[in-house]
């Protein structure tokens, strides 16, 4: 017993410190130096939020790119991975359904990263391989010309780690923001 | 290949190295060589006199519990509080039981997803300030068992202990790591969920919130609880393959660091030495052993029109690249941190067992002050057996290890492995367990047995495609983490007040030595027979079997 009165002590004063005093200072830093990172990368297009930079989305359209499949529904609330295991059945199965909705065929292989889900179901990005695969179907839908798709895929293709991590990756949001402002 | 080494060697080698002028740092201040801060910080909590390993037990367990009753309150009634922006609702008593169980232990189990669970407030408030309350509770024990061992007349003052933890040591690294994180697109907001609508013109609703300060912390304490359900998978936890580097390397530095100030405390940088390499051995052998296996494709995808170039990718992120998915699952289960950048349950299965083992010995590196009292006991038993077999009586650094304190550290030791198994034989056998798998087959035990090892090494991290917030999973693992929290803390202290009451020997050239490569050896084998083997089966009838499966 004699020890719960500085027990006590030590509760008030770590969460004055550690709570209030600790979030206060990040979030003043935050909100002041990367306002636009703090609140979420959101993007907005003449005054609607079309997204977040980070935050995959849906797009069924033939006219956009299309995400990586997300377990979650690319629901923004309840984010979530498959966790099935590679011996799984489910997954094959889950898997066959996007190689049909690609109409990958073994002469045309669908790269792994369209196949396989996220850890999150919230991967803005697909790899370069994946958007260049999906460059015939969005030129065809829109009229444009393949290779001024492949530009744009070009411009914004990343390498995320440098030496550490060299496979080019592209935001697919960015991707389809860039896709409606083209002139058609 | 190459890229693969290169990635570990930054990681592993910048934490290494900075873990050594933070050892530094750390000794100085558990040696009280901060008078000003000591004295200061001795007038917040009271003055209360130096304590000996049953005062310090006692007051430790106090605090604990102090901590346990308020988390718990405010867990209950958080959907009655503000900075409930997103309107969460009141929380099941069990769920509340296993999250206030889990984050008191620095364990960080979730039964849940915090987006849609808790309320701002129940995030900083409760868990996060334990958080760094649970992490400064272990390192306190660190320092006490170090004193005891260096031969000081006295353990130290937890109160003290505690605070120089938090205040001088956790709060400014967790300052930096949160802003940096920050930077680099974690959010830090107060407001609710955001409203969007597609360019296809449909509506998504995105969680947010004070996100940075949370993940700082989470990864710096070994405590591995994610502001978000899927952890550092979620892009708002980490969204660059920087922040993923530089998270990795704040899980494991200060469980490094750890090791540096044992050995500054206890005088012997060469024993501290022997025992760093030791840990490094395994880490990187289970590294090495993990990227390797996961270098393979996805036995899912292997007769469908799928390219797989980089690996198995289900349940990964690709900004993160291809390497870092098993590198974090080794580095966050050998520290008992349990945060995860990939989905354990979709790793090929011998890359799942890597993480088990991790959990296993819970002592390469291990949790923040608790990995290295773990290592501790092995030290005890490695020493005991070589004496035996030597024929001399045991010394540890001059202190007599007779069958009392042996019998301690056994103790300790074996009910890691009872509260595993049994824990895992229990809801394997019945409705409790087989009725929550994702999974079918060894794969399904494989998720039984990863969550109870989990709970046991306060480590948290899951096969997360278990149905774990049932009544049975919250009670049984909350039970699991608090005897697998207190038993291994209360139980060295006891070892170490027990060395200290007999008097000291003189080390003599018929010492054994416990700074060269014979006792390196000794203590790997001692790890591998009494951490390893005890598990061996338990792995044979999960990971092992399933990949024989894959092999057919």
């Amino acid at each position: 017993m004699t020890y719960l009165i500085p027990a006590m002590r030590l509760w008030l004063v770590t969460l004055l410190v550690c709570v209030i005093g600790y979030s206060l200072l990040v979030f003043v830093f935050a909100q002041t130096f990367v306002p636009f990172r703090a609140n979420g990368s959101l993007i907005t297009v003449n005054g609607r939020t079309i997204g977040s930079e980070l935050i995959a989305q849906n797009f069924t359209s033939a006219r956009y790119f299309w995400p990586r499949p997300s377990v979650a529904k690319f629901d923004g609330m309840h984010a979530a991975g498959s966790n099935l295991s590679p011996t799984s059945e489910k997954l094959t199965e889950r898997a066959a359904e996007t190689v049909a909705r690609y109409g990958a065929t073994p002469a045309n292989p669908l790269p792994a990263d369209l196949v396989a889900a996220s850890g999150g179901g919230l991967d803005p990005h697909i790899s370069v391989a994946g958007a260049l695969y999906q460059v015939q179907r969005i030129a065809r839908s829109r009229n444009i010309a393949a290779a001024t798709v492949r530009r744009l895929i070009d411009d914004r293709a990343v390498v995320p780690g440098g030496p550490f991590a060299p496979d080019p990756i592209v935001n697919v949001l960015q991707l389809n923001l860039a896709l409606d402002r083209l002139k058609p | 290949m190459f890229t693969a080494i290169l990635t570990i060697v930054l990681i592993v080698g910048s934490a290494a190295l900075l873990s050594w002028p933070l050892g530094h740092y750390m000794a100085a201040l558990f040696s009280g060589r901060f008078t000003r801060t000591d004295n200061l910080l001795i007038r917040v909590a009271g003055r209360t006199p130096d304590q000996d390993w049953k005062q310090y037990s006692v007051a430790l367990l106090t605090f604990n519990a102090l901590m346990f009753a308020f988390v718990f309150l405010l867990l209950t009634v958080q959907h009655r509080l503000p900075l409930n922006p997103d309107g969460q609702n009141a929380a099941s008593l069990d769920l509340v039981f296993n999250t206030a169980a889990s984050f008191t232990t620095n364990t960080n189990l979730q039964h849940y997803s915090g987006e849609s669970t808790w309320s701002y407030l129940a995030q900083l408030g409760g868990l996060m300030w334990l958080q760094f309350v649970s992490a400064a509770t272990g390192i306190a024990a660190l320092a006490a068992v170090a004193r005891g061992i260096g031969g000081q007349a006295s353990m130290g003052n937890f109160f003290l202990d505690l605070q120089r933890a938090t205040f001088c040591l956790l709060l400014p690294l967790a300052i930096i790591v949160a802003l940096v994180l920050a930077m680099s697109g974690v959010p830090m907001t107060f407001e609710g969920a955001a409203h969007a609508i597609t360019l296809e013109g449909v509506g998504q609703t995105i969680a947010r919130g004070p996100v940075a300060a949370f993940v700082a912390i989470k990864q710096l304490g070994t405590n591995g609880g994610g502001f978000f359900g899927p952890n550092s998978t979620h892009p708002f936890e980490n969204p660059t393959f920087w922040s993923n580097g530089f998270s990795m390397i704040a899980i494991i530095i200060v469980p490094m660091a750890c090791v540096w100030m044992f050995g500054r405390i206890i005088g012997r940088m060469k024993h501290a030495g022997v025992i760093f390499a030791v840990m490094l051995a395994f880490l990187l052998l289970k590294i090495g052993g993990a990227v390797a296996f996961e270098a393979a494709p996805t036995h899912a995808f292997v007769h469908l029109p799928v390219m797989q170039t980089i690996g198995n990718l289900e349940g990964k992120e690709l900004r993160l690249g291809a390497t870092t998915g098993p590198l974090w699952a080794v580095l966050t289960t050998s520290t008992s941190n349990g945060s995860v950048a990939a989905m354990h349950d979709s790793l090929n299965p011998l890359t799942g067992l890597m993480p088990m083992v991790g959990m296993w010995l819970n002592a390469t590196f291990g949790g923040v002050g608790v990995g290295m009292i773990n290592m501790f006991l092995y030290v005890v038993v490695a020493v005991f057996i070589a004496g035996m077999m030597v024929g001399r009586t045991p010394e540890y650094l001059g202190h007599k290890v007779e069958g009392g304190e042996m019998r301690l550290a056994v103790l300790a030791v074996f009910s890691h492995a009872l509260l595993t198994l049994g824990g895992t034989a229990l809801f394997a056998a019945t409705a409790w367990g087989q009725a929550t798998l994702n999974n079918v087959g060894a794969h399904g035990f494989s998720e039984i047995l990863y969550e109870f090892s989990s709970a046991a090494a306060n480590n948290g991290s899951g096969f997360e495609g278990l149905g774990d917030n049932t009544v049975p999973w919250n009670i049984a693992t909350g039970l699991v983490m608090l005897i697998g929290r207190y038993l291994p803390i209360v139980l060295p202290l006891a070892i170490v007040g027990s060395l200290m009451a007999k008097t000291r020997s003189a080390e003599s050239a018929g010492t054994l030595s416990v700074e060269g490569g014979s006792f390196g050896i000794m203590l790997v084998i001692t790890i591998l027979i009494f951490g390893a083997l005890t598990f061996f089966p338990a792995a044979a009838l999960g990971p092992i079997a399933e990949h024989v499966t894959l092999m057919r």
